[in-house]
């Protein structure tokens, strides 16, 4: 493994949330991602888009540190992610990186509640009573408090990607990574959620990062990131 | 859409005159192309020799003089004909977007640039619709129809940049 790295900024210059430089990745009969680079700054909206197989999701699991990848590096707030003890990564991510998995991928035997307030618990750094009213004011701005007892059984498609919006920013993160976000939600609930969503990022000055091949999702961002065969084959700025 | 047709919709309200015909117009479609006076006051025109609508009184307020219309019968028929009537196009139409793209597939070594830019423009064009906020739920029905049509375009140039992505063009030429 290389030397780890500490990424710097100049005065007056940011640095970005997430840096991406060089990644590569490969299943064992598949290269799909071949030296990906990607910056996205605080309060930034990026959609990344590209037809099936164009390494999209791979590129989401790396950046959120659940793949690993061969060679490059992945910078979240200035720190070299793969160079992290294992524990100290598992910090990071839980501190700094909230996470929107298709269809919300949420704990079946927690509450909604339990589900959305895990970050925090796992995190450790509150009280119970405290966790549970933040994330209770999660579940609100979501629109779903009155799921809290619920289980994740008992929630349709579009109330369980709600739930797992919730848990994905109960803890303040400053990135946040979306996996085909109203992928189980008509067009309406879609869109619902993808406002709360982007609101909340800009609202927080988050850096938010949208998988998707849904023409609809990626116009609500600021820079469209296109993927081509594991490579970035353009970018564009929408606003 | 049939211009004339929805400024006699417009006209199902009651009697109105040019500047309010205009205003109702494009309130109803807020991301559409705003109708100019002069094509109110032309539509007015051919649809009174037409006998679909009439002129019911001449107002002088403190401003200009305004010459309020009104349907007649056979406007009203028109009118309630063509919003009865679902709009059937059973050709094929190659528009600008289809004849651009394929004389750039058939003309350039490498279409791709094109087709991002294209892309980007529609993209570009559905961000600002979508960031709009809407003056009432209903306003949003044009938009919708808009964003709809946009999406499909795109979807047709993202099958075309994979088309192109696949095929041998020295084969296509």
């Amino acid at each position: 493994m290389s030397e780890p790295t500490e990424q710097t900024a100049m005065p007056g210059e940011s640095v970005a949330v997430l840096s991406m430089r060089d990644v590569q990745f490969a299943y064992p009969r598949t290269a799909a991602l071949r030296g990906v680079n990607l910056d996205v700054a605080a309060g930034e909206v990026v959609a990344v888009t590209g037809r099936s197989g164009s390494g999209k999701s791979t590129l989401l699991h790396v950046a959120a540190g659940l793949l690993r990848p061969a060679s490059g590096t992945v910078h979240v707030l200035g720190q070299e992610v793969g160079a992290l003890p294992d524990a100290a990564a598992s910090s990071l991510r839980r501190k700094h990186v909230g996470l929107v998995l298709q269809h919300g991928l949420l704990v079946p035997e927690l509450s909604v509640l339990a589900n959305v307030t895990l970050p925090l618990v796992l995190e450790g750094t509150q009280q119970r009573a405290s966790a549970q009213a933040l994330a209770h004011d999660w579940l609100t701005r979501l629109e779903v408090a009155d799921l809290a007892t619920a289980f994740p059984g008992e929630l349709s498609g579009g109330q369980s990607q709600r739930v797992a919006v919730a848990r994905a920013l109960v803890a303040g993160p400053a990135l946040v990574l979306a996996d085909e976000p109203t992928g189980s939600l008509d067009s309406v609930g879609g869109e619902r959620l993808l406002d709360l969503l982007v609101s909340a990022c800009r609202a927080g000055n988050r850096a938010l990062v949208v998988v998707t091949h849904d023409n609809r999702v990626a116009a609500v961002a600021d820079r469209e990131v296109r993927l081509l065969d594991g490579t970035v084959e353009y970018e564009a700025v929408l606003t | 859409m049939g211009a004339t047709e929805v400024v006699l919709a417009v006209m199902l309200g009651g009697p109105q005159h040019g500047y309010e015909i205009k205003r109702v117009h494009d309130e109803w479609f807020p991301s559409g192309k705003p109708l100019a006076y002069g094509q109110v006051y032309a539509t007015l025109s051919r649809l009174e020799k037409d006998e679909c609508v009439e002129v019911v009184e001449t107002k002088v307020d403190a401003g200009p003089e305004r010459t309020v219309y009104a349907l007649t019968d056979r406007g009203r028929q028109r009118v309630e004909h063509w919003l009865s009537e679902p709009l059937v196009d059973g050709a094929v139409s190659v528009g600008e977007l289809v004849r651009k793209t394929v004389a750039a597939v058939r003309t350039s070594s490498d279409p791709r640039p094109m087709l991002a830019r294209q892309r980007t423009a529609f993209l570009r064009q559905m961000h600002d619709l979508q960031q709009a906020t809407a003056a009432d739920p209903l306003s949003v029905l044009a938009r919708d129809h808009v964003l709809a049509h946009l999406d499909a375009d795109l979807r047709w140039l993202d099958r075309a940049l994979e088309r192109v992505a696949d095929v041998n063009l020295e084969a296509a030429r």
